[in-house]
């Protein structure tokens, strides 16, 4: 009997053990977090409890952003980085899910975050027309580009972007041997970028898809632009990325995939940073959330993204849009939209 | 494919130097799975003990229906748990969707089934005599409930743990519903995704390792309990 009492104590000792880890997780912010000692040794390492406040630091009534993002700004390092730096200066705990354009969308527009940083600017528009964001910033582009495997099966080195798919279209469904293209076919901003070119090139997608997954040649994804790359490169296909994705997974020796058709105005990708409108939903953090987007669109931030990724890769994974009016405002942007702070 | 070495020899450097990146990704892991162990434990247990061993009308079926959840999809509880809990949805004035709470609330879901079911069956494979003795004894209601948890301990406690173990192994919902938020939400199978996704496969190896010791921990740990 008396084993069986300590058995029972022992039960009760292990849940009353969980119950203070239950209460430290789970009232406000992460107790787990503080224990985390942060050491230099971790480059990347942004610290959950913020620098000593300065005397010269703004009070914010909410300290905390809530941020949905396309992958490719999160997963090249760069938003981490900013937001970084950001918290060391404000004391403000920024928060960032990278889930995609189509689904940062889809949260901006329930409410239940207070800022999205997308790449699509038809979908951008319209999440602004219906009222679910206000203020559009736009802080950096790149290009989109088509890789493919060295040898080229469909030879499409050097094409326009539209000729480009096209080709691989016509030998693809014409049965060539080794040609085929990934698309991500997740509704992200790449995704768009892709229809985008289709029609230009004179498809209708949501016509066309329908047939085009039933053959071979065309293969969709449905997953990031990470695993899409990595089912490229297995597959030895061809595929549309960002640039940056691509030159990360590139850089880092992930992937081998020749970068085929990199040239051309249709291929331009515009990153936007939007408010989730305080209108429509009252408890979004329009104060922090404006400071945020005037911090992207400052000097040095945009000096920072000019020189992103240069000594890893070689090469900046995005361009500032400041001072780029030129290449921008075909797309539709304008120079409020690049340089005029929030207000 | 050198990753799984080099995975390897990465888990054990970031293990001896307590990187603090993965010591923060493993306490918050731990809490929430911990938490949402025992609060599924503390609704399941009497609830399987109520249906074990009362008669009424459709326990067959309510035995059946828990049952068949066990398989209960993680992204399902999760996009169930997005929509209640989302700013347009019955539950969004608690603000609890991209926290860890409701990560944990969705594990607690995700495991409830499992839990209730499995110590329905502990209860229910007691043998009967055991059952007669401890009614002819004259024991209280409460006293023949104690015995009769007792008596399946063990099998209980297995209970508990199958829900740990798909608790700390499920990514779908946590990912749905925590968003995978650095620092706050991000949990080592979120982690890993993530870390797949970006193309850090030996990171990836690496935490995989720190989640399978982490499950071997416990379960040793329980199963020493048992055996002593």
């Amino acid at each position: 009997m008396e084993i069986k009492n300590f058995k029972v104590l022992a039960i009760l000792l292990l849940s009353a053990f969980a119950s203070v880890m239950l209460t430290a997780g789970c009232t406000g912010t992460d107790g787990s977090a503080q224990t985390a000692t942060p050491t230099a040794t971790a480059e990347q390492t942004v610290t959950a409890t913020p620098a000593p406040a300065e005397t010269a630091q703004k009070e914010y009534a909410d300290n905390e952003l809530l941020i949905a993002t396309t992958t490719s700004l999160y997963a090249t390092g760069l938003l981490d980085q900013l937001a970084g730096e950001f918290m060391n200066d404000t004391g403000v705990d920024i928060k960032i899910t990278a889930v995609g354009t189509g689904t940062a969308l889809e949260y901006g527009a329930n409410g239940d975050v207070d800022l999205i940083m997308v790449h699509d600017r038809a979908r951008e528009n319209a999440f602004i027309e219906d009222g679910s964001g206000t203020d559009r910033r736009v802080f950096g582009y790149n290009y989109f580009v088509i890789v493919g495997p060295e040898s080229d099966p469909a030879g499409i080195k050097g094409m326009a972007p539209t000729e480009a798919l096209e080709t691989i279209l016509t030998k693809g469904s014409g049965g060539a041997e080794g040609v085929k293209f990934v698309s991500r076919g997740d509704s992200s901003g790449t995704h768009g970028k892709e229809k985008a070119l289709w029609s230009v090139a004179g498809y209708d997608y949501a016509e066309y898809e329908p047939v085009w997954v039933k053959e071979d040649w065309y293969v969709e994804a449905g997953t990031g632009m990470g695993g899409t790359l990595t089912m490229a490169d297995e597959m030895d296909a061809y595929t549309l990325t960002d640039i940056g994705t691509y030159l990360k997974y590139q850089g880092d020796g992930t992937i081998n995939l020749a970068e085929l058709v990199n040239e051309g105005d249709d291929l331009i990708n515009i990153y936007g940073a939007i408010l989730v409108n305080p209108d429509k939903y009252s408890d979004t953090n329009v104060e922090v959330g404006k400071d945020w987007v005037n911090y992207l669109i400052t000097d040095d931030v945009q000096d920072e993204i000019k020189v992103f990724g240069v000594k890893d890769y070689g090469q900046p994974l995005f361009f500032p849009a400041m001072g780029a009016l030129d290449v921008l405002s075909p797309s539709g942007v304008t120079q409020d939209e690049i340089s005029a702070p929030l207000a | 494919m050198n990753y799984i070495a080099e995975g390897v020899y990465q888990a054990f450097v970031m293990i001896i130097t307590l990187n603090p990146d993965v010591v923060d990704i493993t306490l918050r892991t731990l809490t929430i799975t911990l938490s949402a162990t025992l609060i599924a434990s503390v609704i399941c247990i009497p609830l399987g003990i109520y249906i074990a061993f009362n008669e009424f009308y459709g326990r067959k079926t309510l035995i059946s229906v828990i049952q068949t959840l066990y398989a209960l999809p993680t992204v399902v509880v999760g996009l169930v748990m997005y929509m209640i809990l989302s700013n347009n949805g019955p539950l969004g004035f608690l603000d609890l969707l991209f926290t860890s709470t409701g990560v944990m609330l969705g594990q607690v879901v995700l495991i409830l089934p499992i839990i209730t079911g499995l110590t329905i069956s502990a209860l229910s494979n007691l043998d009967s005599t055991i059952r007669d003795t401890i009614v002819s004894l004259g024991a209280t209601t409460g006293q023949f409930f104690s015995s009769m948890i007792l008596e399946a301990r063990f099998a209980i406690m297995s209970a508990v743990i199958m829900g740990f173990s798909r608790a700390i192994s499920e990514v779908g919902a946590a990912i749905m519903i925590g968003g995978n938020i650095k620092g706050h939400t991000r949990i080592l199978t979120t982690a890993i995704t993530l870390e797949t996704n970006i193309g850090n496969f030996s990171l990836s190896v690496a935490l995989g390792i720190i989640l399978l010791l982490i499950a071997l921990t416990v379960t040793m740990i329980v199963s020493r309990f048992q055996q002593s």
